[in-house]
């Protein structure tokens, strides 16, 4: 890929965005040098960012891979994700410091997974499968409306302010590296994202059902002549990525302890740039553009020479979106299809 | 498939109801009338005997004779009319169950046809494509006349008033303007929004003080320096009404604004369809909601643009000059035309004494009716043909050698037109524009409008938006009040704040509409053709079963 990229002399359009990616590594440099210890801080700021984005984003990708939906209900079943995380952790009366807390926070996060991919998949048998043969944009609009309903349903259950995690991370630094202070927040995101992560991977490229899937993703109709039990193989996709979701609803409200009913919404556009940057139905290209995102996040909202700030992210992220899905809509790491362009 | 089994379950009760006999389904049927009619006026009194008076209405359908028939509904309706005015029951259901019937007496085939355009072979029965129109635009004119003594509607509580109607009119406009992206080109747009901010702040620069600046008026002097009140640097009038003495900034009049707002913001769907209507159906919804989401953000944060003050910021632009003729036009056509819409008018017509609400709501009117005419044209046009080609498919259409991306753009530069106009419309009629009446969901609302009319039926399109828009308005927050004083379960009251999920209920609907009914209420014939026979070429080619025997 890399050679064949060098073999060709770049058209106008990659000079420019080379130019581009060149002045952001430029600006990196200049505010890396003038403070280091604020760059490093929030850089795992974006790091912690980044592996939320992966969560959701591996979600729209799952789904999109398979039924070429863009799942709009996806960053609200995260947001569901985040509160019934909170409920859950409610009651079990986590508290910081307690001997049984990271187990119980393992089987919070194992509930809310289950929770939210039992979500997911009533959604896709609800809304999605019934438009299985309908023109590509019916399921879109349905996705839209199920958003919304699913938005509402978290403003009726828990109102329309702010709910709070338990404040169980220890406040204490782990070490401090010349002058940074590593806290706690950027290691356990990690740590519940990796495992999760690695889990997943597992799951599509060594087990039967991760076959069954990749063959449902490239051809429906082929792999039910083989078989395959199609409708079943799209439920467990929704499964999957409402798990997927509801693990980074725990790991969200966790490192952020709030979550408010029309979070998801927003989140979850940014997590499905994150997939279009990697390259939609590509995982690690998800996972890539996730990192990306929420570093590009981080680095405007925290460093401090030329930097936009936070009133402009969104436009920052969804500008990106657009540009990609004009120049480069296989994205970083997918493959041009011939019906992509 | 799951659809078959579905259709056959549905036969197979159908059939099985078809063979009891007739006297037992017609007492099962009035049994469930009576129940309906019973608990409807257990929760309002006028909705049990509107429910009454539809049931006995449809029963006298099975009368054979048509004179008898019509004899028979008239005789109740009147006899109905008659008992309600001394009774109890609200006149208001009989005046609208006896509209709707008498406007179901219009027939839909005469002998007298219009030719439509294409040819002149097609051609619609005139009084369905003419008498319905004109009697709705009738009764929409005429609504500031007897808007305040309209009775009150059971559940969804009173009739709007005028003020209310002109952003109702607006709203259908811009839903209109979105039917032409997605009902007749099929292309989804989840950026509307961005239009109507685009002629809304197209608007409020051509017609305030925005852009005035400041200078102090002795030579010479800067502005820090000034002793005297400063003044505005730059001033610029072209038919202004009612801007005071010594306001700077541009001033232009309303018509031209409007033209002029179209036009930007046609422009500006061009800038975003050019590069991205390439991309397939739903990384166009994407691209187009993601300006959706930029454009609001940027007027958010535009007070500050390198030092420049575009925006206003989250403060927004205010006021907005007010909409006018000019005192020279309104004497000419001796006070026809109002001078100036909100120190409007003096006149009274037919006990009515006419007030700003009204000239606004009039105008509305005119640029609707502007809108829909547009539109009605548009489809028949060839451009208009050509859209609906590439609705139905892309692919063919090209080969058919139509221009896709010229094509697709025009769709998107005409709906970008109308939905500007409408833009800078309601910001002239708030007399302001702010960032946050820019959301994703009026982009979802509008589309919502234009779903549950029906995608591609331009008629469809304006009732959906006409009582979506008044649900939003007040019908919802009507509607909840109504539930929580007469719904209860014991003690239990309901209190429910109804508007606030107004975004869950839209979402309610546009699933219900995609799911059982994905034409809509009032569908285009062609479109529900194209939605319910999705894979014509399923169909073997050859029945084996049938060859075989």
């Amino acid at each position: 890929m890399l050679s064949s990229l060098a073999s060709r002399r770049p058209g106008p359009v990659a000079s420019i965005g080379l130019a581009l990616v060149a002045l952001v590594v430029f600006w990196l440099a200049v505010n890396f040098v003038k403070a280091p210890g604020d760059w490093i801080e929030v850089l795992l700021i974006g790091l912690t960012l980044g592996c939320i984005y992966a969560l959701v984003a591996l979600g729209y990708t799952l789904v999109y891979g398979i039924l070429e939906l863009i799942n709009f209900a996806h960053g609200d079943v995260f947001m569901l994700g985040g509160m019934i995380s909170i409920s859950i952790a409610a009651s079990f009366g986590l508290k910081a410091g307690a001997a049984d807390l990271w187990p119980l926070v393992i089987v919070v996060l194992l509930l809310s997974m289950i929770a939210c991919g039992t979500i997911n998949a009533a959604i896709e048998f609800i809304a999605y499968r019934p438009l299985r043969g309908a023109p590509r944009l019916a399921p879109l609009i349905t996705a839209i409306g199920m958003s919304f309903i699913i938005e509402d349903v978290g403003l009726v259950w828990k109102g329309p302010n702010y709910i709070n995690f338990p404040d169980v991370l220890p406040t204490s630094n782990i070490f401090s590296v010349g002058g940074v202070a590593v806290s706690w927040t950027t290691p356990i995101a990690l740590l519940i994202t990796v495992p999760v992560l690695l889990a997943l991977l597992y799951l599509v490229q060594e087990t039967r059902q991760g076959k069954a899937m990749r063959a449902t993703a490239q051809d429906m109709e082929a792999s039910a002549i083989m078989g395959i039990n199609v409708n079943r193989t799209i439920s467990f996709t929704f499964v999957l990525a409402g798990s997927l979701a509801g693990a980074a609803g725990l790991v969200y409200s966790l490192t952020e302890t709030t979550v408010r009913f029309d979070q998801g919404f927003q989140l979850g556009l940014i997590a499905f740039t994150s997939a279009v940057l990697g390259g939609i139905g590509n995982l690690p290209g998800a996972v890539l553009g996730a990192i990306l995102i929420g570093l590009i996040q981080a680095f405007n909202e925290g460093l401090s020479w030329n930097a936009p700030g936070s009133d402009w992210t969104q436009s920052i992220v969804f500008s990106i979106l657009i540009l990609i899905l004009v120049f480069r809509p296989e994205g970083l790491l997918g493959e041009r299809t011939p019906e992509g362009g | 498939m799951a659809g078959g089994d579905e259709v056959g379950f549905r036969n197979r009760m159908r059939a099985r109801w078809a063979s009891r006999p007739a006297a037992r389904r017609a007492a099962v049927v009035v049994a469930v009338e009576a129940a309906a009619s019973v608990g409807f006026y257990r929760l309002d009194h006028s909705l049990g005997y509107g429910a009454a008076v539809v049931f006995t209405i449809l029963w006298m359908r099975k009368v054979p004779a048509l004179p008898w028939r019509l004899g028979l509904q008239c005789a109740f309706l009147t006899l109905f009319a008659l008992g309600s005015a001394f009774g109890s029951a609200s006149l208001s259901i009989v005046i609208i169950f006896g509209l709707a019937f008498a406007l179901s007496w219009i027939p839909h085939h005469t002998k007298l046809r219009v030719p439509l355009g294409g040819g002149g072979r097609r051609s619609l029965p005139i009084t369905r494509s003419w008498a319905l129109p004109v009697a709705a635009l009738l009764i929409a004119v005429s609504y500031p006349f007897y808007a305040t003594r309209l009775f009150t509607i059971p559940i969804f509580g009173a009739f709007p008033d005028v003020g209310t109607g002109v952003v109702i009119v607006v709203f259908v406009m811009m839903a209109v303007g979105l039917n032409i992206v997605v009902g007749y080109a099929g292309l989804l747009d989840l950026g509307y929004v961005a239009f109507y901010a685009t002629g809304a702040y197209t608007a409020a620069w051509l017609a305030s003080a925005q852009f005035a600046g400041q200078k102090c008026p002795t030579p010479g002097v800067s502005i820090a320096d000034c002793t005297v009140a400063a003044v505005p640097r730059h001033s610029f009038s072209l038919g202004g009404i009612g801007v005071p003495m010594g306001t700077g900034g541009f001033h232009v009049s309303i018509f031209l604004v409007l033209l002029i707002a179209g036009l930007i913001t046609a422009a500006f769907g061009i800038v975003i369809g050019l590069p991205t209507l390439r991309l397939r159906g739903d990384y166009l919804a994407i691209v187009t909601l993601g300006f959706g989401e930029i454009l609001p953000q940027v007027a958010r944060n535009g007070d500050n643009l390198g030092g420049f003050n575009l925006t206003n910021g989250p403060n927004g632009i205010t006021p907005l000059d007010s909409p006018g003729f000019g005192n020279h036009l309104s004497n000419l056509t001796s006070g026809v035309l109002p001078s100036n819409y909100l120190t409007c008018c003096k006149t009274s017509l037919f006990g009515h004494h006419i007030g700003s609400a009204d000239i606004f709501f009039w105008t509305a009117l005119v640029l609707l009716v502007f809108t829909v005419f547009c539109s009605l044209r548009l489809r028949e046009s060839r451009l208009g043909r050509a859209w609906v080609a590439i609705r139905e498919d892309e692919t063919a259409a090209a080969a058919m050698g139509i221009p896709l991306m010229r094509t697709k753009t025009w769709a998107y530069a005409s709906g970008a037109f109308f939905g500007g106009i409408a833009g800078a419309y309601y910001a002239s009629f708030k007399s302001a524009t702010f960032p946050g009446d820019f959301f994703f969901n009026i982009s979802v609302f509008i589309l919502c409008m234009v779903i549950l009319g029906g995608m591609g039926n331009i008629w469809g399109v304006i009732v959906g938006a006409a009582f979506l828009e008044y649900l939003d308005r007040e019908g919802l927050a009507n509607t909840g009040d109504w539930i929580n004083r007469h719904i209860h379960v014991g003690g239990w009251h309901p209190n429910l704040d109804v508007p606030l999920y107004s975004s869950g209920i839209y979402g309610v609907i546009i699933v219900a509409v995609m799911l059982f009914r994905p034409e809509g209420l009032l569908p285009s014939k062609r479109r529900a053709a194209e939605l319910h026979d999705v894979e014509p070429h399923d169909k073997p080619l050859y029945d084996l079963q049938h060859e075989g025997a």
